[in-house]
This record gives C-alpha cells, sequence and structure tokens, in this order.
C-alpha cells in the first residue's frame, strides 16, 4: 500500500500524458483516479498510524553509493510524513477534480492533468525520503513541476517570465539546502535522516570558521538548510517568486502555491528538528524570519487589488506564522497549522478559482461586488474559508494560529513574546485584507463593465463538489485533530519524528491573553465592512494623503525593483562584458587572432628581403664575406 | 583471452571506412550509410561485450594486448579497465548516432563525411585503449585531422576560420606534450603506461612534466582561458562534428588527466591543484554569465560545455573518490546531453538554416514531440534531480566541499546560472508566440531523429534514477587511483 500511494500518481501521469488520444476525457479520468486511490490509501496509513503504530521504513532499491556516500530510493512512513501524505494526496484529489471542470474549454487539458499528477508524485517522494538526497529529488521535482504548471500557458509571455523566475529563486534556495547536505556529509560522513540525527549530539561543540565567522557547526548546517526552505516557503526576501506565481491556471495555486509545496520548507524544518534543537542561533533567525513574512507579506495584502495576488500574499504571511511557530521550537503546532491551513488556503483559492470562472477571467477585486445572491454556494464557501483564515472562533485556523500565538508566549524568552506581539498584530491584518477581499468580491455595487451581471453564473458541479471536502475540512480539521496533534499527550502520536531538546511547558495563560486575537478577529468584520462597503470616502482620503506609503505596500516593499537593479541586469552586463570584451576583446584579441597577424606581419617584413634579384643577393653575400673577413683577420 | 578484441575494437571502423571508399554508387549514398552503421553497431555490440565480460572488481588493466613496434621499449600496448571502458563504450554509442544524423543533414559528399567519421572513430577509441604514452600520443593527435576535415570541409561560412583556430590552439599543447613524453623516455626508459607507473618520476622533473601535459589537456578539455576555440568550432561544424566534438573529443582531457597526470606526477597534481580549482571555478561562472548571453543556439550550449568541463576538471583534482566519481560520471552523462542538444539545435537547423535563437519561438505549438525532448535535454542540462546531469555535478561538489568549502559554493552557484541560461533558452526557443510564420510548416522529429533523441533521453533519465551499472564498472578503479595517490603523496614519489 505504501508503494501504491507514492506510485499511483506517477502512473497516472505518464498514462494521461501518452494516453491521451485513447478516448476523450482518458487522461482526466485516470490522473484524477489514481489519485483518489493514492488519498484513500493515505488516509489508511495514517489511520493505522494512530491506531496501531505502524510506521515503517521500504527500501525500493539503491539510488547511489561512492564511499560512503550512499542514497536509497525509499518510502519512509512515519507520524511526521504520515501527515504529510494525507495533506497531499487529499488536496491533490479534490484539485484533480476541480481541474477537470476549471479547465474543462482548455485544448491542452490532459497535459495540465499530467503535470499535477507528477507533482503529486514529486512532493510524495519529497515527504517520503529518509535521506536529504531523495529529499533534494523531490524538492527540485517539485519546483520543476511548479515551473511547468506556472508557464503553462505558454503563450503569454509573463507567465514564462514568471516560472523561469519560480525556478531560479528557488534555486537559489536549493544552492544553501544542498550546502547544507554537503556540510552534513563532510562532517557526519552519512546523508541519511536517522544517522545524521543520531550523531547530531556529538557535534554540539564542534565550532566552524566560516568566512572569519566563528559559529558552532550545527548552527551552520541549520542557516543553510533554512535557506533552502526560504526559498520553497516564498519567506522574506526569497518570496518574490510566489506572487508572479499566481500566473498559472488557479487549481495549480490552489494546489502548489498554497497547500503543499510551498509548506515543504516547515516540513524541512520539522524534520530536521534534531538539528535545529541544537542550534539557538538559528531558531532565532528561523523566528525572525517567520515573524517579518508574516507582518510583510500581509501589509502588502492590505493593497492589492489581483484576487489571487492577495491570497498569496496571504500564504506567504501564514508560511510566515509555520516558521515563528517553528522558531520557538513549537514544531508540533507548526505541523498543525500546515494542516489545517491546506484546507482553508486551498478552499480560499478554489473559491477564487470559482468567483474568476464567473467573472469570465477577470481577476482585480475592484471589478467585481454584489454578486453574492448568483454565486451562492461559492459564496458560502468563501466565507467558510475567510473565517477559518483569519481565526475565527472553533473554525480550524482559530485552532492552530492561537495555538502559535500562545506557544510563542509560553517560550518565555523576549524574542518568543516578540513574537506573539507580531503575531497578534498580524492576525489583525489578516483579518482586514480577508474581509475587504471577501466585502469587495461578493458585496457592495456590481462593478464590472465587460460582463453583464446576468451572465455571471454559477461553477459547475465538478467544481462545487470539490469545496464541499475542503469547507468541511476547513471548519472541523482545527476542532477534531487538536488532542492528537498539540494536545497534551501530542508526544504519543509525532513519537520520535520531531525531536523537543527542551519542552514547551503547558503553563496556565492569562484569560485576557487568550481572548485578545479572537476579540480583535471578530470585531475586525464590522470595521472592514464600514471602511470598504459603506463609507469608502474615508480610506480614499487617506491613501491620498498617504501616498508614498500606499505606494511603498503597494509596490510590495520595491523588492523586486531592488533585486533587478542589483541582481538580474548586472548579470546580464557582466555576460555581455566578459564575452565582448573578455573572449573576444582580450583572449582572442592576444590569442589566435593575434598570433596570426604577428606571423603575417613577421612575413611580410621578411618578404622584403627576397626581391628576386640576383644583383640584391649577390651585393648580400658580398658584404657578408667582408664582414667574415675581417673578423678573420683581426684575430 | 588471446584474441586481441580491443586491436579488433580500433581498427573495425577503419577497415570498413576503406569498403565505403571502395563502393561506387552515385545515388543517394545508401550502401555507405549502411556500411557505416552497420560497422559502427558491430562496434558497439563489441565494446558492450567487452564492457559485459570485464571485471569489475579488479583495477588492473584488463583485455591487455602487446605489440613490439619501434624498438624493445616503444611498443604497441593496449588495456581498459573500469575507467576507460565506459568512454569507449560512449564514444561506440555516439558514432552510430553521428551516422544516423547524417541521414538528414549531410547534403554532398557523404561518403567522404562518413570515410572521416569512422576513422575518427578508430582514433578516438585507440585513445582510450592505449597504454603506451607513444601511441596515446598518435591516437590523441591524429584525432585532430578528421576533425579538422570535418570542420574544415563541410562546416558554416566562416569554417576556415574556426579550423584554423582550433588547429592553433591544439597544436601549441599537443607539441609541448611530445616534448614531455621524450622527457618521460629519456628520464625512466620506457612509455610503457604501466611501467611508469611503478618506476615513479623523481619529484624535481614533475613539475614541468605536468606543465607539459596540461597544457595539451587544458587545450582540449577546455579550460578557461584557453576555450575560445569551441564555440567557433561548434558553431561552423556540421551537427555530427558538433556531437562527436562535445561528446567524446572534450572527455579525452579529462580521461587523460585521470590517466596520466594524476597517477604519473601526483605531486605535481597536488602542488598544481589551486591552480586547476581558480580555473575551474573562472570557467564555471565566467562562462554561465557569457552563455546567458548568446543569441546563437549552438553557441550558448558550446559555453554551457566549457561550464560543466569545469565541474570535471575540479572533481578530478579533489582526489576524493566522490570527486573523481562524480567527475566521470559528469563527462559519461555530459556526452550524452551536450550530443542530444546538438542533434536538437541540427534537427532544427536543418528545416530553417538558421541557429539564432530569435528565429525560432513558439515550437511547441507546432513541434510538440521534438519541444518534449528539447526540454528533457535542458532539463538534464541544468542539473535537474532524475536526469544524469544531477548526479554528476552533485557528487563533484561534495567532493569538492572537503577540499575546500569557498571554491564549493561558488561553483554551487554556477548551477544557479546553468538554470538561467538553460531555461531562458528553452523560454525563446520552445515557448512563447509562434512569431515566425515559417515555423508554422515545418514538420516534427521524422523517424530517424526520434530514434537518436529518444534513445539519448532513455539513457539520460535512466542514469538519472539508476547509475548503478556506471558506478560499479569505475568504483575499484577510482579507489584504486586514489589509493596509488595517497601513497605516492606520503612516500614522497620516491620508490
Amino acid at each position: 500500500m505504501e508503494y501504491a500511494v507514492i506510485f499511483l500518481p506517477l502512473v497516472g501521469s505518464i498514462l494521461g500524458f501518452f494516453g491521451k488520444s485513447l478516448f476523450k476525457y482518458f487522461s482526466e479520468i485516470t490522473t484524477s483516479l489514481f489519485v483518489s486511490i493514492s488519498a484513500v490509501f493515505s488516509i489508511i496509513l495514517f489511520w493505522n498510524g494512530v491506531q496501531s503504530n505502524a510506521y515503517g521504513n521500504f527500501k525500493i532499491f539503491e539510488w547511489i553509493s561512492s564511499g560512503n556516500f550512499v542514497a536509497n530510493w525509499s518510502i519512509n512512513i512515519d507520524p511526521l510524513s504520515s501527515v504529510m501524505l494525507v495533506v497531499v494526496t487529499f488536496v491533490s484529489a479534490l484539485v484533480h477534480i476541480y481541474s477537470i471542470g476549471y479547465m474543462s474549454h482548455d485544448p491542452h487539458k490532459p497535459r495540465f492533468m499530467s503535470y499535477l499528477s507528477l507533482f503529486t508524485f514529486s512532493m510524495l517522494v519529497l515527504v517520503v525520503s529518509d535521506n536529504f538526497l531523495q529529499l533534494f529529488f523531490g524538492w527540485e521535482g517539485v519546483g520543476l513541476c511548479s515551473y511547468l504548471l506556472i508557464g503553462f500557458w505558454y503563450k503569454k509571455e509573463s507567465a514564462n517570465n514568471a516560472a523561469i523566475k519560480a525556478f531560479i529563486v528557488n534555486r537559489i534556495g536549493d544552492f544553501g539546502l544542498a550546502i547544507g547536505i554537503f556540510l552534513i556529509f563532510f562532517y557526519f560522513g552519512t546523508i541519511n535522516f536517522q544517522e545524521v540525527f543520531d550523531l547530531a549530539p556529538q557535534f554540539i561543540e564542534k565550532k566552524f570558521v566560516f568566512l572569519s565567522f566563528e559559529t558552532t557547526l550545527i548552527t551552520l548546517i541549520c542557516l543553510f538548510l533554512f535557506i533552502g526552505a526560504m526559498g520553497k516557503s516564498a519567506q522574506f526576501l526569497l518570496h518574490t517568486w510566489l506572487p508572479d506565481a499566481m500566473e498559472g491556471p488557479t487549481p495549480v495555486s490552489a494546489l502548489i502555491h498554497a497547500a503543499t509545496m510551498v509548506t515543504a520548507g516547515v516540513f524541512l524544518v520539522v524534520r530536521c528538528s534534531p538539528l535545529f534543537e541544537y542550534s539557538q542561533t538559528a531558531l532565532n533567525l528561523v523566528t525572525v524570519v517567520g515573524m517579518i513574512t508574516a507582518i510583510f507579506a500581509a501589509s502588502v495584502a492590505l493593497v492589492q487589488n489581483d484576487i489571487k495576488k492577495i491570497v498569496a500574499y496571504s500564504t506567504c504571511s501564514q508560511l510566515g506564522y509555520m516558521f515563528f511557530a517553528a522558531g520557538v521550537g513549537a514544531y508540533h503546532v507548526a505541523m498543525f497549522h500546515l494542516f489545517t491551513h491546506a484546507f482553508f488556503k486551498a478552499l480560499l483559492f478554489l473559491g477564487s478559482g470559482s468567483v474568476i470562472h464567473a467573472f469570465k477571467d477577470e481577476q482585480d477585486i475592484r471589478n467585481m461586488g454584489g454578486v453574492r445572491k448568483k454565486l451562492p454556494y461559492t459564496y458560502v464557501f468563501m466565507l467558510i474559508g475567510t473565517l477559518a483564515l483569519t481565526g475565527f472562533p472553533f473554525l480550524s485556523g482559530f485552532y492552530s494560529k492561537d495555538a502559535i500565538i500562545e506557544f510563542a508566549y509560553l517560550r518565555n524568552s523576549s524574542l518568543g513574546n516578540y513574537a506573539a506581539a507580531i503575531g497578534i498584530f498580524t492576525a489583525f491584518l489578516t483579518s482586514i485584507y480577508s474581509w475587504r477581499l471577501f466585502f469587495k468580491t461578493f458585496h457592495g455595487p456590481y462593478n464590472n463593465l465587460k460582463v453583464p451581471i446576468n451572465e455571471t453564473h454559477e461553477s459547475p458541479f465538478l467544481m462545487l463538489g470539490p469545496l464541499l471536502f475542503l469547507a468541511v475540512g476547513a471548519i472541523f480539521s482545527g476542532y477534531f485533530f487538536k488532542t492528537t496533534f498539540i494536545g497534551h499527550h501530542s508526544n504519543d502520536f509525532w513519537q520520535s519524528s520531531i525531536f523537543f531538546l527542551n519542552e514547551i511547558k503547558h503553563d496556565p495563560i492569562p484569560f485576557w491573553f487568550l481572548i485578545l486575537t479572537p476579540v480583535l478577529v471578530v470585531i475586525s468584520i464590522p470595521i472592514s465592512y464600514y471602511y470598504f462597503i459603506s463609507n469608502k470616502k474615508i480610506l480614499e482620503e487617506f491613501k491620498n494623503t498617504n501616498s508614498p506609503l500606499y505606494n511603498f505596500l503597494l509596490n510590495k516593499w520595491y523588492i523586486d525593483e531592488l533585486y533587478e537593479l542589483l541582481f538580474v541586469s548586472p548579470a546580464k552586463k557582466i555576460g555581455s562584458f566578459l564575452w565582448k570584451k573578455g573572449d573576444i576583446g582580450f583572449i582572442d584579441r592576444f590569442g589566435p587572432d593575434g598570433i596570426s597577424k604577428l606571423i603575417k606581419k613577421l612575413s611580410d617584413k621578411a618578404g622584403i628581403f627576397q626581391t628576386g634579384f640576383i644583383y640584391d643577393y649577390a651585393f648580400v653575400m658580398l658584404i657578408g664575406l667582408s664582414i667574415l673577413l675581417t673578423y678573420l683577420i683581426l684575430n | 583471452m588471446n584474441f586481441p578484441i580491443l586491436s579488433t575494437l580500433i581498427f573495425l571502423p577503419l577497415i570498413s571506412s576503406f569498403f565505403i571508399f571502395l563502393s561506387r554508387e552515385k545515388k543517394n549514398n545508401i550502401s555507405a550509410i549502411y556500411i557505416s552503421l552497420f560497422s559502427s553497431l558491430a562496434t558497439f555490440i563489441l565494446s558492450l561485450f567487452v564492457w559485459y565480460s570485464m571485471d569489475n572488481a579488479s583495477a588492473d588493466f584488463q583485455f591487455l594486448e602487446e605489440q613490439a613496434w619501434i624498438n624493445d621499449f616503444i611498443k604497441f600496448k593496449l588495456g581498459v579497465d573500469g575507467i576507460s571502458i565506459l568512454f569507449i563504450v560512449l564514444t561506440t554509442l555516439i558514432t552510430p548516432i553521428c551516422i544516423i544524423s547524417c541521414i538528414n543533414s549531410v547534403k554532398d559528399r557523404v561518403k567522404e563525411f562518413l570515410i572521416a567519421i569512422l576513422i575518427l572513430e578508430t582514433f578516438m577509441i585507440g585513445v582510450f585503449c592505449s597504454l603506451d604514452l607513444v601511441v596515446f600520443y598518435l591516437f590523441f593527435e591524429a584525432g585532430l585531422i578528421p576533425m579538422f576535415l570535418i570542420i574544415g570541409v563541410w562546416g558554416g561560412p566562416r569554417r576556415v576560420y574556426s579550423a584554423f583556430k582550433f588547429f592553433l590552439f591544439t597544436l601549441l599543447g599537443s607539441v609541448l606534450m611530445l616534448v614531455a613524453i621524450i622527457a618521460i623516455y629519456w628520464i625512466t626508459g620506457t612509455t610503457d603506461v604501466i611501467q611508469i607507473y611503478e618506476i615513479k618520476i623523481p619529484k624535481e622533473y614533475q613539475n614541468l612534466l605536468w606543465l607539459a601535459f596540461f597544457s595539451s589537456f587544458a587545450v582540449k578539455m577546455p579550460m578557461w582561458p584557453v576555450h575560445t576555440w569551441l564555440p567557433d568550432a561548434h558553431v561552423e561544424a556540421p551537427t555530427a562534428g558538433s556531437v562527436i566534438l562535445a561528446a567524446i573529443l572534450l572527455k579525452m582531457a579529462g580521461y587523460g588527466f585521470l590517466r596520466f597526470s594524476l597517477p604519473m606526477f601526483p605531486l605535481a597534481s597536488e602542488y598544481f591543484t589551486p591552480l586547476i580549482f581558480a580555473l575551474s571555478i573562472i570557467a564555471i561562472i565566467y562562462t554561465s554569465l557569457v552563455a546567458l548571453m548568446q543569441e546563437d543556439m549552438k553557441k550558448l550550449i558550446a559555453y554551457s560545455s566549457v561550464a560543466h568541463m569545469g565541474y570535471v576538471t575540479l572533481g578530478i583534482f579533489t582526489f576524493t573518490k566522490q570527486g573523481i566519481e562524480g567527475s566521470i560520471f559528469q563527462m559519461i552523462s555530459h556526452g550524452l546531453i551536450s550530443a542530444a542538444l546538438f542533434l536538437c539545435v541540427g534537427v532544427v537547423y536543418d528545416r530553417l538554416h538558421s541557429r539564432m535563437i530569435s528565429t525560432y519561438g513558439g515550437l511547441v505549438s507546432y513541434l510538440p514531440k521534438y519541444s518534449f525532448l528539447f526540454i528533457v535535454f535542458a532539463l538534464a542540462g541544468l542539473g535537474l534531480p532524475g536526469t544524469s546531469g544531477f548526479l554528476g555535478e552533485f557528487l563533484v561538489l561534495t567532493g569538492s566541499f572537503q577540499k575546500n568549502y569557498l571554491v564549493a559554493m561558488l561553483a554551487t552557484f554556477g548551477v544557479v546560472l546553468g538554470a538561467a541560461y538553460m531555461l531562458w533558452l528553452t523560454k525563446r526557443v520552445i515557448f512563447g508566440e509562434t512569431k515566425n510564420d515559417q515555423i508554422k510548416k515545418l514538420k516534427d522529429v521524422n523517424r530517424s531523429e526520434m530514434i537518436m533523441l529518444g534513445l539519448l533521453a532513455l539513457l539520460v533519465i535512466l542514469f538519472g534514477f539508476y547509475p548503478v551499472p556506471l558506478m560499479e564498472t569505475f568504483s575499484v578503479s577510482v579507489d584504486n587511483l586514489i589509493n596509488n595517490y595517497e601513497i605516492d603523496l606520503k612516500t614522497g614519489g620516491l620508490n
């Protein structure tokens, strides 16, 4: 069954790609069916794990062995990977089914379905890996699928550029991950997770001088691994690809850029908790980066107008939450938020897709509004998604997000308190931008000039069905799993897959602190309604009087422009310079071309002597003879 | 085994080229193509047999052959070990592929072209088999002549300049290597490689001799700054010429480092390691940046080859198991990938007669199969895990990290640049709107093109997931190489 979970999506992908001409809907049916079976199996696996500890490691075959650099293709099922399996296959199966409806008019649908399945396979390979190399395979494999899917509409220039940007920014992250792996192999002599983690305590004292900075080896390893995680999970400074990635079809955004691939970074940090726990520096960095990303992305999301970009920044921000949870040592809470987030964020994305579909590919929320009666189901699902995301009491986001803030507070360090404060403030911002999105899309007057309101229509059942499943998950996943994931006895569930050096104690928390976030979240609803629907003038005023701030946020803190200025155009300029001046202007000029010119010149000069007249030669001979004679006589 | 199987391997193509020479057919040279294809396939099968019947557990040279030749000391000596056999198989695999590619791309003097290719194959196999310095030198340099002709006769408009540049660069190095070989003969009294391994060259001579060999190998590799002949040679060479050049000729230098420089001059190799590291890093970063800006597809791939060869030299001179195995793997894998990429360029060049990136764009709408294959090879070229391109690079970097982490980090950064130029190339050629109307009339890959590219794609992916057959072949030989090297370092090169 373990093999089936992993390989069914691959088989589906290959069949779907090459068998598309067998009959109509062949690819759609095979890929969706195979991934759905895989989802059912992984839920069974998860259940068996919870009930009877049925975990294990299955070696498929040896991949590479060079000296003691050995890596196997293997399937490692433990609590951590079984949670990821459920998230990945469940969301993936729903997205597959949704895509049949969403992409129904696209001629390249078989290719799309095949890519989705291939992505699922890569992601599964990533999570079930028992060594760093297979993890790296999955890591780049999901990057590839993300590249292919973002650039799916290959005729669009912007989609192609976004795809390349995603791949290259991810490669910068992968650069860090690779260096981390090299360091691990160099010192530990193995890249197998279990062996590395067993050896880790022996290396606590080991120092490493890196570019004249002295630090501990484990800190350095963790920093490089974290660079990898930052790239994949779109953390601050390496986040620029994620909003651009929204050029891809919406189901892709839901699956890859919300529920699964972008959480791989969080997964990596949690997986490597036995290393991170030994490095307070690295953990602090994880916390700080997580905090900055959470608040940065939320601030940008406040002013964006593209429905998908808002949700994308929101994803970025939620990933920030997961990181600072991991950074304060609450890995299980990070995983819990990852789990609940997968449901409500996929729901929001697919819901947005349904809205975009209804408006015939309109994505600007300024051109929407007033369609809650036309799209009743979508409206309800989006409402559930928004409530869950903002952490409205008793929905899934409430349990996981508040737990993050509480655990940051319980950490009882100054950084933990900062993180808790930022977490509360970001929760408030989250609430504001989410309701802004919601109200502008569904409430107020109808603002679209291109599509008359009568032509907007509810999506077909094939699209609404998956939304229903996700909505159920968004409502109940928090309540049902909170004891398993983060309760007092959560260690019984996670076992050795998460390592705590000094566990956070469940101290009593002041009552005011407990209700602070929910209260902020609830009161932000009327506030948003007032500012975004009832009385828009105040905000317009504010926008005009504070245009530098507004533009700063609207242009995403100008980070893209900064990168263009610092890296992209210099790289091109240097490349051109080295080619024109280095290769042609210097090496060739003084190398082969220079030599050939020199030889030509010399031979031209030499040619002057060969006049061809006998008296010239006789004259030279005479002179030579007389010099020779003079020399002999003088001696 | 008494049957001279290696000599048969070497001279089979030469003999069949003689039959092609004799064949008289005016029309479309069908018989010439069949003879050459048949003989090269026979050579391929024979080489597979040698590979199969080799003993992987032994680091010794196998299938030894020895013939008295010039005098008692210079003998015609052949033999293979776990390292060289893979290069031989690569050669015999690429040659039939080149012959198939001629069907579409070479239009005049087909017979002569095939003869040139087969003679070249003889020389290339000879390089990888020879265990005598003089024999090696002869094969190594003789290979220049058919290549020179292939570029000079069947090349593009600037073929004379390119052929001349190619010749000038390579000649410079080879003259010095000849001097060094004479010096070795003078010092040790033999040119037999196995004997020289045992005699060991005194310390004081090693540096100079190493430099002489280096000057030849560096040009062939090619290493920065003597790489500028390669892009020009590739651009002007016909498709089959480019394929052989990239897939095999470039590997001779890497093989030369492993077979000669490292075991014969271990102290000098250690001494010059910083030089090699510096040049490799420059090659990786510099040429990757240059590749980014190329407007000609063949030039771009040529520059990417220089960068990839940078990883090879880096790996060899780490003297670690991972580094050297990674280098060998990288050479084999690059042999497949670069061959495939040049064939891909050849496919569209045959149809539109342009190598410029700007001519193309949006091919995927009209040539879906071609685009699929192109993307596979581009991804392999940028080292995506799951293709053979990844493992070689990753092993080299793992190995180099153990020697010098800064070098390894810089080299790893080259991987980011590699992704940039490959993906940008793919975007401009394969994706986007189709602006050129001629593209709309193009036909997708035909059967012979599909066979060549499909086969290479299968191998690239197979070795990405299951490299064990290759790794097992050279593992013991590499261990032996490293062991001897470390012993030599400890004893200071004295016997």
